[in-house]
């Protein structure tokens, strides 16, 4: 489903919302790329580092680091959905918030704001062409990320599309939720599809993801089959998917896959613990121990004596 | 590194610099010699020079290899009177400052007031600088609109090309002869001046020569006593080397180092060069000697790598010359910018890269020293494992080498007419300049102030620190009516203060064109010898001044914050603003944060901003570019601070890019610290908007995580962006691979940190050397981290 965020309004080019866009990312794929930030994610993990790109809507979000405990933004709130406390720090009543984006025009040190900003496509196109030097250079490109990209199916096909007409390469990082024919029409089209492999048990995968991964699991050997290269990211919780029975499912999985290049390994780190504070959203995450070097290494080596190409980080 | 290059490196790490009054002395003897008397300028000059070179100290420590030094012992700092003579304030100063301190014996003070400050006050160089100028250069001066190269030390600026590999000084006399034998005395009106310099020319090259024989002669008497066989051997080794060169073109590795390095302690202790002369495109000049030395059996690649660490020692013994005042505080190191080149192209347009490049970077990265100072120029020929190479070294964050654009260089000296081959000849030396290497004397004249000129522009022509008026009366501000009306006044301004430097450049160049010359230098610079004209007269086959343009960032930031929030959005009234300014933003912070989050800035791919510092360089290039210079040269810009952007921002009050009043402005072409958000492509393609062809270098500066450079495929990333950077044409690009964090610690225990190099300017230096502005600077530089 793409989303439509100013209900009735008709667009002459899809749009949708992008909470970021990242140049220089040198750990999406090959070479130097640019990485969209797609938000909305029909997942919801425990450990998700960044849990502002979960819902498909906008939301208010706010940087105690940056505050200056001025009151701007509760003055320009007409709603009283923001309060100070005694200290000076800014809480938001979520409930009264309408979105509308004065305290984030108010702010002057950038410590509250929207997180998801209302993109078209040419905007998109225009803020990734810039960097196209670098991908030229380097054999890189642009990565589609989020949230799940493939939860707005619309707008990530005709970025897709629009880059490719400018010869740029795309790869697409995705959790492979999402209906079949939607995730191989965007996969045939992308040079490269980063895949997302987190816990093989289902039981265990709906626990700490909230969905099933059996849809995951035949997109996955579907997505085999159209001879598309594929990096597998296997985000590395300790204490989650750490056991030897899932690193084993993993490597038996994937050995019988043609098209894997490789598996990241991409270690557990506390990146978006912060940010479940700033969301008011806590509750809703947990905080994990980041893995030892020698545990990072031991899961390297296991994959390496299966026989995949294993590396650590992307 | 082997024992013997251990023990010189820490003899090296390990000295103190202190003042030598060793050549103050010698030098004001001679002048009181009656013969020195009478004699003419030039011939007087190759006297003095002479009688240096036949009575300094000489010494050759046990272990060393390549011999000879500026001062009679290591880091032991001659001082030169006739160029500036230093007062007992001082040279207690320099005994008693924190940073960058030079030793000052008790001797050394009582010979300055007994015998040196008597003969030369009112004599030397600065003393008539000072008295030459106008009241408008005076007050400029004083309010840091601009710097003086040139009042407390020569020239210099220069770099050796391949002369002396294939021409001994026994050869140059015979040029000189030639020279001397084709002078027209009946038709050339300067053929008696051509007659004395060239006579000059030779009595330098004489004391030179002379210089030499007394180290053949030391070498073997050590040698005599000598218990040790090996040491015995190369004692008699270097005594044959020294009675070979530099009376003759070098036939080896050894004598080609020994060469240059006598050159450039003759260069040295002539006078007291910006910009310590070095050898320019190293690998190129020595790379037929070491191939032949490999091919005959008489040199090995470890041999090879000894005599080139040997060598590197010596620009480590030589910090640079006592600086004192504003020169003190706009290049407050001890690093003297040798800048050795490796890679780059042939003269006839192939890749220069050879066996010696890589060999010359094992060497930077086992010496880690801070002199001297190493670059590598990347052409689009050079084959990507150079850069490569040269990233292993940046990562390990010591700063060097720094990454240069063949293409851009070519480019740039053959916009200011150089032959195709010079231009391929040359590179870039001190921090960033470009130079066609042993043809052109290309001299920095002084940094100038670009957000101070604009300061004054907001302040009808006062100077808000003083109150004084020192600017033209451009208008008030309330009669801006729009961002046209501020910006042409800016010009006027502009024009006026660079006027003023100019006709002050044009006075110093003939003082030192008629005062001071340099026969000893000129003797390797094409084409004094041929021309019979002194290097500081328009001798060389090229001759080009520089006004070396500072705060390009914070300029461009104030710019776009006027424009945006007084003129397009009508946030702040330019009233307002100039009293928020006056405050120092006490009682505006909101508007402060308002400037320093909301409003465009350079370095984020942004062209609201970036347009602005293309106009800016528009305008600082249409206002110096190719106006002549005394001597025949013409005067072009170039955009580096060394250290001058920490003082230059002292001086300066509040900016409207939400700077503070006192903090340092930008550096080089660099963003303004912390403002560049959106990673280093994007700082990358706002520096690739300005035209780095129309100047004569621009300084880069980029701060990386350790982390981001930790495995070969994020060193992989960091090629492709600077491979990508120079697409664009850009100049040049340094790194600091050093986390804040540890910069921080280093501040709060700079006894832990000792030996944490990091990068200033163009050139590297030990963190805990640096003022305290300069680090807090260093450490707000943005660090680009793994995203």
């Amino acid at each position: 489903m793409a989303l439509n965020i100013e209900s009735g309004k008709t667009r002459a080019c899809p749009a949708g919302l992008i909470f970021d866009i990242k140049h220089y990312a040198v750990h999406d794929g090959p070479g130097i790329r640019t990485t969209v930030f797609f938000k909305g994610c029909p997942l919801h993990c425990h450990w998700c580092h960044n849990p502002e790109s979960i819902s498909p809507d906008r939301e208010l979000m706010l940087m105690p680091n940056r505050c200056a405990r001025c009151g701007d933004c509760v003055r320009a709130c007409q709603y009283q959905a923001l309060a100070q406390k005694e200290d000076g720090e800014v809480v938001a009543d979520r409930s009264r918030c309408t979105l509308c984006g004065d305290c984030e025009r108010a702010c002057q040190r950038e410590a509250i704001s929207l997180v998801g900003r209302e993109m078209s496509l040419e905007d998109i196109v225009a803020e990734v062409e810039k960097d196209r030097i670098f991908y030229d250079q380097s054999g890189g490109g642009v990565t589609l990320t989020g949230g799940e990209p493939l939860f707005q199916p619309e707008l990530a096909e005709a970025l897709i599309d629009r880059l490719h007409q400018a010869g740029i390469k795309v790869a697409l990082d995705t959790s492979g939720y999402a209906p079949a024919e939607v995730f191989l029409r965007l996969a045939r089209k992308s040079d490269l599809i980063l895949y997302d492999l987190k816990v093989m048990a289902e039981s265990q995968h709906k626990k700490y993801t909230g969905v099933s991964n059996r849809l995951i699991l035949r997109n996955l050997k579907a997505l085999d089959k159209l001879g598309r290269p594929i990096w597998i990211r296997f985000p590395f919780i300790p204490g989650v998917n750490d056991g030897q029975e899932n690193l084993k499912a993993i490597a038996d999985f994937l050995l019988e896959l043609k098209s894997v290049k490789m598996i990241n390994v991409l270690p557990y780190h506390k990146g978006g613990v912060e940010k479940f504070h700033r969301l008011d959203r806590d509750d809703e995450f947990e905080i994990f121990e980041p893995p030892s070097q020698a545990l990072i290494d031991s899961v390297l080596n296991y994959f390496k004596e299966r026989g995949l190409v294993a590396k650590q980080g992307g | 590194m082997n024992e013997r290059i251990k023990k010189l490196r820490e003899n090296s790490l390990e000295a103190k610099p202190a003042v030598s009054s060793e050549r103050a002395r010698i030098v004001t003897d001679a002048y009181r010699r009656p013969e020195i008397e009478r004699a003419s300028i030039p011939v007087q000059r190759a006297l003095v020079f002479k009688d240096l070179m036949e009575k300094k100290a000489i010494f050759i420590e046990d272990g060393e290899l390549i011999v000879g030094e500026r001062g009679p012992a290591h880091k032991a700092t001659p001082t030169y009177p006739e160029v500036c003579c230093h007062s007992l304030s001082d040279l207690e100063i320099l005994n008693s400052r924190p940073k960058t301190s030079y030793a000052v014996d008790e001797e050394t003070l009582q010979l300055y007031q007994d015998e040196i400050i008597p003969f030369w006050r009112g004599r030397s160089l600065r003393d008539r600088l000072l008295a030459a100028m106008t009241p408008e250069w005076k007050d400029a001066y004083e309010a840091g609109i601009f710097t003086e190269f040139m009042e407390q030390r020569t020239p210099g600026h220069t770099v050796l090309g391949d002369k002396i590999y294939t021409k001994g000084l026994l050869d140059i006399k015979k040029d000189i002869e030639e020279s001397l034998a084709r002078l027209d005395f009946y038709n050339d009106p300067e053929a008696l001046d051509r007659k004395e310099e060239l006579e000059a020319m030779s009595i330098a090259a004489d004391g030179l020569m002379i210089y030499a024989s007394r180290y053949a002669e030391l070498a073997r008497s050590l040698a005599a006593e000598e218990k040790s066989p090996q040491r015995k051997k190369e004692l008699e080794k270097i005594a044959e080397v020294c009675d070979w060169v530099p009376a003759h073109a070098p036939r080896d590795f050894w004598e080609a180092l020994q060469y240059y390095w006598f050159v450039h302690v003759g260069v040295t202790t002539e006078y007291n060069t910006w910009d310590s002369f070095n050898p320019g495109r190293l690998d190129q000049h020595l790379y037929p000697f070491y191939k032949k030395g490999l091919d005959e059996g008489s040199l090995t690649r470890d041999g090879a790598k000894e005599l080139l660490e040997a060598f590197w020692v010596k620009f480590n013994n030589q910090p640079a010359p006592p600086k004192v005042g504003v020169t003190a505080e706009e290049s407050g190191t001890y690093t003297d910018f040798a800048l050795i080149n490796v890679g780059g192209l042939k003269p006839d347009g192939s890749d220069g890269a050879n066996e010696l490049s890589y060999l010359i970077l094992d060497v930077i990265e086992e010496m880690r020293i801070l002199q001297p100072s190493s670059m590598v120029q990347m052409s689009a020929k050079n084959p990507d494992s150079l850069l490569l190479r040269a990233l292993k070294i940046v990562r390990t964050g010591f700063g060097q080498p720094s990454i240069f654009n063949s293409e851009a260089i070519v480019q740039e000296l053959m916009r200011q007419g150089k032959t195709v081959e010079d231009a391929r000849q040359g590179g870039s030396s001190g921090c960033v300049e470009a130079g066609a290497f042993g043809h052109e004397a290309y001299i920095l004249t002084g940094y100038f102030n670009l957000p101070k000129v604009l300061e004054i522009t907001l302040n009808n022509g006062v100077d808000p620190r003083t109150g004084k008026k020192i600017g033209l009366e451009t208008g008030g501000p309330r009669n801006f009516g729009s961002f046209e009306e501020l910006i042409s006044a800016f010009g006027k301004q502009l024009k006026h203060f660079i006027d003023i430097k100019i006709r002050g450049n044009n006075v110093i160049e003939k003082l030192y064109a008629t005062y001071l010359p340099a026969p000893f230098l000129s003797l390797f610079i094409d084409d004094c010898v041929g021309k019979g004209k002194d290097y500081h007269d328009g001798g060389a086959r090229y001759n080009t001044r520089y006004i070396q343009g500072v705060g390009l960032g914070t300029i461009t930031d104030m710019l776009a914050s006027l424009k945006y929030n007084v003129f397009d959005q009508k946030i702040v009234t330019l009233d307002e603003l100039l009293r928020a300014l006056g405050q120092n933003f006490k009682g505006y912070e909101r508007l402060r944060d308002r400037l320093l989050n909301k409003t465009p800035k350079f370095g984020n791919d942004d062209d609201y901003a970036d347009e602005l510092a293309r106009r800016v360089f528009d305008l600082y290039f249409g206002l110096i570019d190719g106006r002549p210079t005394v001597c025949g040269g013409k005067y072009r810009i170039n955009l580096l601070p060394t250290t001058v952007h920490v003082y230059f921002g002292k001086v300066t009050g509040a900016t409207p890019d939400g700077r503070l009043a006192g903090e340092p402005v930008s550096e080089g072409i660099s963003p303004v610290q912390g403002m560049d958000r959106k990673g280093p492509t994007a700082v990358i393609k706002s520096e690739g908007k300005l035209d780095h062809i129309k100047t004569g270098g621009t300084l880069l500066n980029q701060k990386f995580t350790p982390q981001l450079l930790a495995d070969d495929e994020g060193l992989e990333k960091l090629k492709d962006l600077i491979r990508s950077y120079f697409k664009l044409m850009g100049h040049h690009i340094q790194f600091n691979v050093v986390t804040a964090e540890t910069l921080r610690e280093a501040q709060k225990h700079p006894e832990k940190y000792r030996d944490l190099i990091v990068r200033v300017a163009g050139y590297s230096d030990y963190f805990v050397d640096c003022a305290k502005e300069l680090q807090d600077e260093i450490i707000r530089r943005t660090e680009h981290q793994a995203l």
